[in-house]
C-alpha cells in the first residue's frame, strides 16, 4: 500500500458527535497550523440539533493559501462510531485513520488501503479522570496532543493558544496543558510519528485574519452605521445578529452616559423584523435585519413596500439549502431569485455577493450606503459557507475620511427657501426622489407613505398616467443602481482563452483553484465574478467576447444566469451552467472536472492528414 | 363622504393655542368614508385633543396598518408625517420609527380586521415590549372595505347585515392589553366625544404604551339590529366606571366635584390624571381587579368603558434597552462608526 505523502497540502476531517465540547477542540487545531504560518480552510458540517447527532469538522490545509473544500479525506480523526461505515469510506486510498481503539474492532471495520492508528482514548481518560464531563472534554484535547505528534504540529503553538484563551484562569489552563502533553506524549511513544503527512513552518499567512461571515458582516454593519437591527432567530444567520450585539457593546456605548447607541429588537418573528427595520429605515435610522431563505419569503410582503414606498433597509441573507426548510445546515445559492424578485408585482431588488468574511465586512458596511442613496432594500447575499466558517482573509480596512452618504434629505433649510419638495418626484434624471425625515418642517415637507400607487407629490392616485409614471421612474432608479453597486471583477487568463466563467459568492476560493489546475492542464479561461445586480454593462461585453461562458453556481435552476438572461440581456445560446447543489460547498476539483469534459468537448482536434 | 372642500380662509377670531394654532391647522384630507362612520368622530376627537394639547402637529407619526380605519390618518394632521403601511404590521413599523427617534409622538392607527386577525400576533407583541405610543383600535366588529364580513372582535351570535350569525367566539382586546401589562388601558365609545378626547389626551402624555379600543359603529355594515356594535346598541349597554378630567400639573384642581368622588393619579412625568368616578367601587390603579370587573361587566352583556387601567410607574422600550437620549437618526459618522484604529484591535484580536 502506497501512503499519501505531503507537507503542508492534507486535508483531516473530525467525525464527532454533537454537544462533546469537540469544536472546540477542533477549532484550536486549525488555530495552531495557522500559527506556524501555514493556511488552513475549516468547515464545520453540522446538523439541524443540539446534542447527540453525528458532526464534523472538515480542515483544509494548504500552504498555497486555496481555501475552498478540496473533496476527500487524508486523514479522518474517527470519533463517532455512529458514522465510522461512512466516514472509513470517505478516506483516500492510501490515507490514515486515527480512532479509538478502547474496545476492539473486528477486521471488518478496517480497509486495506487505509492506514489505521489506534489510541486507547477512552482508556485513558478513565484513567487519569474520575468526572465524567472531565473524560469527555479532555478526550479532544488529548487527541489534539496526539495529531501534534502525528503531524508535527508544534506544541508550543497551541500552548499559547491556551494560555490567550484561559488568560488569569490558571487552573483551567494547566489541564489543557496536561491533556495536551497526555495525548503527545503517548503518541511519540506508541504510535508511528511522523505520518506521511505533515506540517511544516512556513511564512504563508501573513497579516491575514481568521474569521467568520458572520462576525464579519455584523462588524460591517456597526461600521456602515447601523443603528437599529431586528432580526428573528435562524439557521445559519442567527450568530450575524448575536455578533452585531456583541460589537455593539464593545464599539457603540456612549462613554459620558453609558447608553446605547444602537437598538437591537428580537422580533416575535420574520414578518416583524424587517417591519421594524423598515420603521425605522423610514424614520431616517439605518437599520437592517439578517435572516435565510425562509425569513425572506416571509417578509416578501414588507419588501414590496419598501420597494414601492421607497424606504431604506439593508437584508442580509445568509443562504442556507431550499426550498420550505430544506437543508438548515447546509449551504447554497439558492436564494438569487427570491430575493431580486421579492414581493408581488413588478420589483426589482439591489443584490450584493461577497466572497469571504472580509467582503462580508466590506459590502454589509456599503449596503447602507446604497440603501439610503437609492431609497430601497439592499441584500446582501452571503451563505452558510462564509457565514459559518471561519476563513482566514484580508484584514479589514476602514478609510477615516469617510462620511456616509445619507442619500437625497430635504432639510429644514432648503424646505424654507422654498424648495419644490414632491416625494416621488424626480429631480435631476436619476430616478431617485428627495425625502423628508418626520418631523422637520412644520408646515412643509409632510407626506403620506403608503404602498398604494400615488402621484409624484405622493397624494393617492389610481390614475394609468400617474402609475406608470412612477413605475418608469423607478426602473430609471434601478438604472442608476448599476453604476452604484460593485462592479464585477476580472480574473484573466495567462494566455488567451476562448472560454469565459462567471461566478460569485463563496464559490470564489474553490474556484481560484480550480482557474490555476485548469491553467497547468493547458485550459485557458477567463474568469469574472459578479458583485452586484443590477448588473454592469462590461458584463455583457464579458460574454460577448467568448463562445462560451460557463456559469457556476450553488443551485439546481441555474439563478445567476436567469437574471443574467433576464435583466442582463445576455444571450443564452452562449452559457453553460455549472451547478453544484447537494449542500456541500463546491470544490475545485467539481469545477475542474466539469469545465475539462466541456472544453474536451468543445476543442477541435485538427485531423492527421497523411501526406 | 363629502366632495365639499372646507374654504381655507380661517376667520381671525378662531383662537390660537400655546403653540400658536388653530384647531383647523390639526386637520387633514377630507375623509373619504361613509357619512356617519364612527371611525371620522374619532379623527376628529384626535384632532380636539392634539389641539387643547398644544402639540406641534408636525412632531407626531401617524401610523396605521390597512382597512378603514387605517385609511384615517390621511384625514387628520396633514402637516405630519403618515405611514399606510401592510396590513396587521403598523406595530412593528412603528416600533421601528419610534427606536429611530424617540423625539416624535407616535399615534398607532388600526382597526379590528387589523389588530384582532392578521395583526394580532404584532398587537401583542409591541405591547409586550413597552413601546410609547398611542394604540388606537377603530373597533367595529366588521370588515368594512371588503363589504360586511365579521371580524374577530364581532360577538358571538351577532347577525351580519345579510341576517347570517356570527359562530366564533370574539378576542377582547382590552382583556389581553390588560394581560399584557399595557400601562394604560382605556375602551371609548366614538359617539362619546367628551369621554373620548380626555382619554386620548390622558394617552398621548402617557410615558409608556396606551391602548385604547373605541367602539366605533360602522353605519354601512354593521349599525343594524342584532349588531353588538350598533350606535343604539353601544349606548344602551355602555357602563362606564369613570369620567376622566385630564388635568396638567400646572393647572389648580377645581372643586367641582364631592370629595370621595375623584380620584387623582400622579404619573411618572409629574402630571396628574384626575378621574371622576362613575363606578364607585373601581379602581383604575388595580389592574388584577380592572381585569376581573371588565369580565365580569362583559359577562354580563355591558361595555365597559372609561380609563380601566393606568400604572403610574410606566416606562417605555428606550429605558429598557438603553438608548441614548439623542434620537438615533440623528447619530452621525463620528457617533457610529468607531473607525480604523479600533479596527486595527479587531484584526489583531483574528489573527
Amino acid at each position: 500500500m502506497k501512503q499519501i505523502t505531503a507537507i503542508n497540502d492534507f486535508v483531516v476531517k473530525f467525525a464527532n458527535v454533537n454537544g462533546s465540547g469537540s469544536a472546540s477542540a477542533n477549532e484550536l487545531f486549525a488555530r495552531s497550523i495557522l500559527r506556524m504560518g501555514v493556511p488552513v480552510s475549516p468547515r464545520n458540517i453540522f446538523p439541524s440539533n443540539i446534542q447527540g447527532l453525528p458532526t464534523w469538522y472538515e480542515v483544509r490545509v494548504n500552504e498555497k493559501g486555496y481555501q475552498g473544500r478540496r473533496g476527500g479525506v487524508d486523514l479522518m480523526v474517527a470519533m463517532n462510531p455512529q458514522t465510522w461505515d461512512n466516514d472509513l469510506k470517505e478516506i483516500e486510498s492510501g490515507g490514515y485513520l486515527f480512532y479509538d481503539n478502547s474496545k476492539p474492532l473486528p477486521p471488518s471495520k478496517f480497509r486495506s488501503d487505509v492506514t489505521p492508528i489506534g489510541m486507547p482514548l477512552t482508556e485513558i481518560c478513565s484513567t487519569t479522570y474520575s468526572d465524567p464531563r472531565q473524560r469527555q472534554l479532555f478526550k479532544n484535547i488529548i487527541y489534539v496532543g496526539a495529531l501534534s505528534a502525528l503531524l508535527e504540529l508544534d506544541p508550543q503553538e497551541i500552548e499559547k493558544l491556551f494560555s490567550e484563551q484561559y488568560k488569569g484562569k490558571e487552573a483551567l489552563l494547566q489541564s489543557n496543558v496536561k491533556a495536551l502533553h497526555l495525548g503527545r506524549d503517548y503518541a511519540l511513544k506508541n504510535l508511528p510519528c511522523p505520518l506521511g503527512i505533515r506540517l511544516q513552518r512556513a511564512n504563508n499567512v501573513g497579516d491575514r485574519i481568521f474569521t467568520d461571515g458572520n462576525s464579519a458582516a455584523a462588524l460591517g454593519a456597526v461600521y456602515g452605521g447601523a443603528s437599529v437591527c431586528a432580526w428573528y432567530p435562524i439557521t445559519p444567520s442567527s450568530s450575524l445578529a448575536e455578533a452585531f450585539m456583541a460589537y455593539c457593546k464593545k464599539l457603540r456605548v456612549d462613554a459620558d452616559s453609558g447608553k446605547n447607541k444602537y437598538a437591537i429588537i428580537q422580533g416575535e418573528d420574520e414578518l416583524a423584523s424587517i417591519g421594524i427595520a423598515i420603521g425605522a429605515g423610514w424614520n431616517g435610522a439605518r437599520s437592517f435585519t439578517a435572516t435565510s431563505g425562509p425569513g425572506i419569503s416571509l417578509m416578501s410582503e414588507f419588501i414590496g413596500l419598501a420597494y414601492f414606498a421607497e424606504i431604506p433597509v439593508v437584508l442580509i441573507d445568509v443562504q442556507r439549502g431550499g426550498p420550505s426548510t430544506g437543508m438548515p445546515t447546509r449551504t447554497q445559492q439558492s436564494d438569487l431569485l427570491a430575493c431580486a424578485y421579492a414581493s408581488h408585482g413588478d420589483t426589482k431588488h439591489v443584490l450584493l455577493f461577497p466572497e469571504d468574511p472580509t467582503e462580508c465586512f466590506e459590502l454589509t458596511a456599503q449596503a447602507f450606503d446604497l440603501a439610503e442613496r437609492l431609497q430601497t432594500p439592499v441584500f446582501v447575499m452571503t451563505d452558510l459557507d462564509i457565514g459559518m466558517n471561519t476563513r482566514l482573509c484580508r484584514p479589514f480596512a476602514w478609510d477615516d475620511s469617510k462620511e456616509y452618504d445619507r442619500g437625497k434629505v430635504m432639510t429644514y433649510e432648503r424646505l424654507e427657501a422654498g424648495a419644490d419638495f414632491g416625494r416621488y418626484l424626480d429631480v435631476d434624471g436619476d430616478g431617485i426622489p428627495f425625502r423628508t425625515y418626520p418631523g422637520t418642517h412644520p408646515t412643509k415637507g409632510g407626506y403620506f407613505t403608503r404602498g398604494t400607487t400615488k402621484n409624484r407629490y405622493a397624494q393617492y392616485s389610481e390614475a394609468g398616467p400617474d402609475y406608470v409614471d412612477n413605475m418608469q421612474r423607478l426602473m430609471r432608479k434601478f438604472e442608476t443602481a448599476k453604476s452604484l453597486v460593485p462592479r464585477p471583477l476580472l480574473y484573466p487568463a495567462e494566455k488567451p482563452a476562448r472560454f469565459g466563467a462567471i461566478f460569485y459568492g463563496s464559490t470564489s476560493p474553490a474556484m481560484q483553484e480550480a482557474l490555476d489546475t485548469l491553467a497547468e492542464k493547458g485550459i485557458h479561461v477567463n474568469a469574472l465574478r459578479v458583485r452586484g445586480f443590477p448588473f454592469a454593462d462590461e458584463l455583457n461585453d464579458f460574454v460577448r467576447s467568448h463562445p462560451w461562458v460557463f456559469v457556476i453556481e450553488q443551485n439546481r435552476d441555474a439563478q445567476l444566469k436567469t437574471l443574467l438572461v433576464n435583466d442582463g440581456k445576455i444571450n443564452p445560446s452562449r452559457l453553460i451552467s455549472l451547478l453544484h447543489y447537494d449542500g456541500t460547498p463546491i470544490t475545485a476539483r467539481f469545477i475542474v472536472d466539469q469545465i475539462s469534459q466541456h472544453a474536451g468537448a468543445r476543442t477541435v482536434v485538427p485531423l492527421k492528414i497523411a501526406s | 363622504m363629502t366632495y365639499l372642500a372646507k374654504p381655507k380662509l380661517h376667520h381671525p377670531s378662531l383662537a390660537r393655542n400655546q403653540a400658536g394654532y388653530i384647531r383647523r391647522d390639526y386637520e387633514g384630507k377630507i375623509s373619504t368614508l361613509c357619512a356617519g362612520c364612527g371611525h371620522d368622530s374619532i379623527s376628529a376627537s384626535l384632532i380636539q385633543a392634539c389641539w387643547e394639547l398644544d402639540i406641534q402637529p408636525h412632531r407626531v407619526a401617524k401610523l396605521s396598518g390597512i382597512g378603514c380605519s387605517s385609511k384615517t390618518p390621511d384625514y387628520f394632521l396633514g402637516n405630519s408625517h403618515g405611514f399606510n403601511s401592510v396590513h396587521g404590521r403598523m406595530p412593528s413599523v412603528l416600533t421601528g420609527a419610534n427606536l429611530a427617534n424617540r423625539d416624535l409622538l407616535y399615534l398607532g392607527i388600526s382597526g379590528d380586521g387589523d389588530s384582532a386577525s392578521i395583526g394580532i400576533g404584532q398587537f401583542i407583541h409591541c405591547i409586550r415590549r413597552g413601546v410609547n405610543m398611542v394604540y388606537i383600535v377603530e373597533n367595529n366588529g366588521v370588515y368594512g372595505l371588503t363589504k360586511g364580513q365579521f371580524s374577530a372582535t364581532a360577538t358571538k351570535g351577532s347577525k351580519s347585515k345579510r341576517g347570517v350569525l356570527n359562530p366564533d367566539e370574539p378576542v377582547d382586546l382590552v382583556g389581553m392589553a390588560l394581560l399584557l401589562r399595557a400601562t394604560f388601558v382605556a375602551r371609548a365609545f366614538s359617539g362619546d366625544k367628551k369621554q373620548l378626547v380626555p382619554l386620548i389626551k390622558a394617552a398621548i402624555q402617557h410615558p409608556g404604551p396606551s391602548f385604547i379600543d373605541v367602539i366605533s359603529p360602522c353605519v354601512a355594515f354593521n349599525n343594524h339590529e342584532g349588531s353588538t356594535k350598533s350606535y343604539d346598541y353601544v349606548r344602551q349597554h355602555n357602563a362606564a366606571v369613570n369620567r376622566l378630567d385630564f388635568i396638567e400639573d400646572r393647572e389648580e384642581i377645581t372643586a367641582d366635584y364631592a370629595p370621595g368622588d375623584v380620584i387623582s393619579i400622579a404619573q411618572h412625568d409629574g402630571s396628574l390624571l384626575r378621574l371622576r368616578k362613575v363606578a364607585h367601587d373601581y379602581d383604575p390603579t388595580d389592574r388584577i381587579r380592572a381585569m376581573n370587573y371588565v369580565q365580569e361587566h362583559a359577562a354580563a352583556g355591558e361595555i365597559v368603558t372609561g380609563l380601566l387601567y393606568v400604572s403610574p410607574e410606566a416606562a417605555d422600550l428606550h429605558q429598557y434597552i438603553k438608548t441614548v437620549d439623542t434620537p438615533l437618526n440623528q447619530l452621525g459618522t463620528r457617533d457610529l462608526c468607531p473607525g480604523s484604529a479600533a479596527l486595527e484591535k479587531i484584526n489583531a484580536t483574528l489573527r
